[in-house]
């Protein structure tokens, strides 16, 4: 693998791990607040997609990069208020099922107000193109992906001062863990329960309006990402940020070097001193390549950790 | 008055079809017109999940197919067609379970072709259910799933192929390239299932005898519908030094592909299989002009084109393209093949439909008789800007397909080594 490849993928697996935290920030953080996974979370990130997509096409895109996130951020609020704070007194089942319902009839809607097929969400005009002093160094790179960068790390910086260092975030993260006691001092926990959902479903949302047009908008966006989330904050530990932030670097970089990696069991075989031909037994598999066996590679991830670490990275809940 | 016209329109064409196809029966015997009835037909693929845009709009295909069979009677006086739905998801096992519901209901039809994954089995599985319940048996019209297998190894009397195969395609495609010498480094990026792999199969095959000096300077294989992120993929093909890429992907693995490769600022040529499929010209727009060629059996800007009001008024009533010529073909050849067999018994019209002749929406087509694979010649195009021979723009972007070439026939024929068991006729 020459330099510049290596970096390209670098870069490639970093801006695809920070795409996936902005994701996975909100899921985690909502996980902490319900201890219920919010499966429609996705969906939001979806709606993120598709609001960008209408508002752009009437305002623009810089105008809709900031006014689509609060709208989907409204709307998450919304369904915490007269959705998931109904349901929740049933207890957590009603609630997950609650959500995976939602998930459902989010892609349904959808589908009706913007079709089946695709829309187009173009990357705008002023970030098309490869990074020109990357160029000058022999390194081709989209102008777009490095801007996706600065938006996950500003949103990442702001939302570690947001919940360390005021007193919002104070109260957040006491009322995560200690929501009576919170209540007793007299703040109003199910409305730091709101803002946080509200607040989740934004950032979900404002990954879908810099995902959509990075990739592509369409009912089934929210699907195809569902899982790899999941991966993310199970693998980080249910209800950490700073595990999610590592998990999903980590899953960007596996991402982008596993699809290109050449090497195969045979290969580390053939290194040792033992060179298997066609006739070994078990040829086919130990000739498999790392970039043919990629697109498992988080799932297996996840079912290692869940054998040697149940909590995940940083995660500290044993359930 | 616009709806009279069209009526009128329609009266022709079923007039001149039928007068060919009289002189074309001249030496058949004489059989009596079928009966009234509604022919169901089972449209068996996926209508949820990654690849629904593409099913649902095949779906609308199928059923205006339907509609102007039925309006034109070209089955005879009375036979209504009628397209039933049926969600296969795209999962083999799906797809099995409902042709058990399909087979339940008395539906003798089942027109399927999103995924040789899902048609072999199926394929297999309807040979079986015919050889045992032989008064239930159905017949297979294969509309878009390209594996060779399918006409050759695993070739069964009563799967019949209407889109080109796979080794049709590339052997058409491999033609174009013979007298491109820019073309000097080649990439395989494919789906990792039956059709990726054929694809580049034959691709290493056929450049190998037709190009040799060409070099495969690397291969890929991508999970089906899985893929967010392609540009790893496309930093190593440009590791790789290829000038140019050959896909066989289709739906968001190409849109995906081809916009990743853009935004990482590859300028390798693309040569795939399915650029104009619902969706792929959206998401490419100016990304794919000039540099996504594609082969097909038709596309909207071909010459002396007779499918044209067909486009044009699929555009109008639904917004969306009309692509998917074989739709249109399958369900006239099945109405042909049930007037000129008086009866809409699938073994009889099975029998006939092997080796039939007749004019499609193109020109002379023909269901080979030794494997069941449609005879028609490919085109050869490129993705570029609308205007002059582009008269149609694909999906309103400004951009649309242009013919490179138009491989006849008889090159775009592959050998077969199919051994068909017939069952007797009737």
């Amino acid at each position: 693998m020459t330099s510049e490849l290596f970096l390209v993928q670098l870069l490639n697996g970093v801006s695809y791990g920070l795409l996936l935290f902005l994701l996975a920030a909100g899921l985690t953080l909502i996980f902490s607040m319900m201890g219920v996974l919010n499966f429609a979370h996705t969906s939001f990130y979806m709606i993120g997609a598709y609001f960008a997509y209408q508002l752009s096409a009437w305002i623009g895109f810089w105008p809709a990069l900031l006014l689509a996130p609060p709208l989907v951020g409204v709307l998450g609020a919304a369904v915490e208020r007269w959705g998931l704070r109904r349901v929740h007194k049933w207890g957590h089942v009603p609630e997950l099922l609650f959500t995976f319902g939602l998930s459902y009839i989010v892609f349904e809607l959808v589908q009706v107000v913007w079709g089946r097929a695709p829309v187009p969400y173009p990357v705008p005009p002023e970030l098309d193109g490869p990074v020109a002093w990357l160029q000058a160094a022999g390194i081709t790179f989209p102008q777009y992906r490095l801007f996706m960068m600065a938006v996950a790390i500003l949103m990442l910086g702001a939302l570690w001062l947001l919940l360390k260092r005021t007193r919002i975030g104070l109260v957040i993260q006491a009322a995560l863990t200690h929501p009576e006691m919170v209540e007793a001092l007299g703040h109003n926990v199910p409305r730091v329960f709101l803002g946080v959902f509200g607040a989740g479903c934004a950032l979900a949302g404002l990954a879908g309006v810099i995902g959509g047009n990075a990739f592509v908008t369409e009912p089934s966006m929210a699907g195809t990402v569902g899982a790899i989330v999941f991966v993310v904050i199970v693998f980080g530990g249910l209800g950490s940020l700073a595990g999610a932030f590592i998990a999903s670097l980590l899953l960007g970089l596996v991402d982008a070097f596993g699809k290109t990696s050449g090497a195969s069991l045979a290969g580390l075989l053939s290194s040792v001193g033992f060179a298997p031909t066609p006739q070994t037994f078990g040829y086919p598999v130990l000739a498999m390549t790392v970039a043919q066996v990629a697109p498992v590679l988080p799932y297996l991830m996840l079912v290692l950790i869940l054998i040697f670490r149940p909590r995940g990275l940083m995660g500290t809940r044993e359930s | 008055m616009r709806r009279a016209a069209r009526a009128f329109a329609v009266a022709i064409a079923t007039a001149a079809a039928a007068g060919t196809v009289m002189a074309q029966g001249k030496g058949a015997a004489k059989a009596a017109a079928p009966p009234a009835q509604t022919v169901k037909i089972a449209y068996l693929d996926p209508l949820s999940g990654p690849f629904a845009a593409v099913g649902q709009n095949i779906l609308r295909h199928f059923q205006v197919a339907a509609e102007s069979a039925t309006a034109g009677q070209l089955a005879g006086a009375g036979v209504r067609f009628e397209i039933v739905p049926f969600d296969s998801k795209g999962s083999p096992q799906e797809a099995l379970t409902l042709l058990r519901a399909i087979a339940d209901q008395g539906i003798r039809y089942v027109v399927q072709g999103q995924g040789s994954h899902v048609a072999i089995p199926l394929s297999e599985a309807i040979a079986r259910n015919n050889e045992r319940n032989p008064s239930q048996s159905i017949v297979f019209l294969n509309y878009a799933a390209i594996d060779p297998d399918l006409t050759n190894s695993k070739c069964n009397f009563w799967h019949f192929a209407f889109d080109a195969n796979t080794e049709m395609k590339m052997e058409a495609l491999t033609d174009y390239m013979k007298g491109k010498a820019e073309i000097r480094n080649v990439y395989l990026l494919n789906q990792n299932y039956s059709h990726g792999q054929q694809t580049a199969r034959f691709a290493r095959d056929l450049l190998a005898r037709k190009r040799p000096d060409a070099k495969i300077v690397g291969e890929d294989f991508v999970p089906l519908g899985q893929v967010r992120d392609f540009s790893p993929y496309i930093a190593k093909i440009r590791a790789a030094g290829a000038d140019t890429v050959i896909t066989g992907n289709w739906g968001t693995d190409l849109v995906l592909f081809v916009r990743a490769a853009r935004d990482a600022g590859l300028t390798a040529n693309f040569y795939t299989y399915y650029a104009g499929v619902i969706g792929t010209p959206t998401a490419m727009g100016a990304s794919g002009a000039d540099r996504v060629r594609q082969v097909s059996y038709w596309h909207p800007n071909v010459e002396n084109n007779p499918a044209e009001p067909i486009y044009l008024d699929f555009k109008k009533r639904f917004n969306e393209e009309w692509y998917v010529l074989a739709s249109y073909n399958s369900v006239t050849m099945l109405a042909e093949a049930i007037r000129r067999a008086g009866s809409s018994e699938p073994l009889k019209v099975a029998h006939t439909m092997s080796g039939m002749k007749m004019t499609g929406l193109m020109g002379e087509i023909e269901m080979r008789a030794a494997d069941h694979q449609l005879q028609q010649p490919l085109y050869i195009s490129t993705f570029t800007k609308a205007g002059g021979p582009v008269r149609h723009d694909a999906e309103k972007t400004g951009f649309g397909f242009r013919t490179e070439k138009v491989i006849p026939t008889y090159v775009a024929s592959a050998p077969t080594s199919c051994q068909m068991q017939r069952p007797a006729k009737p």
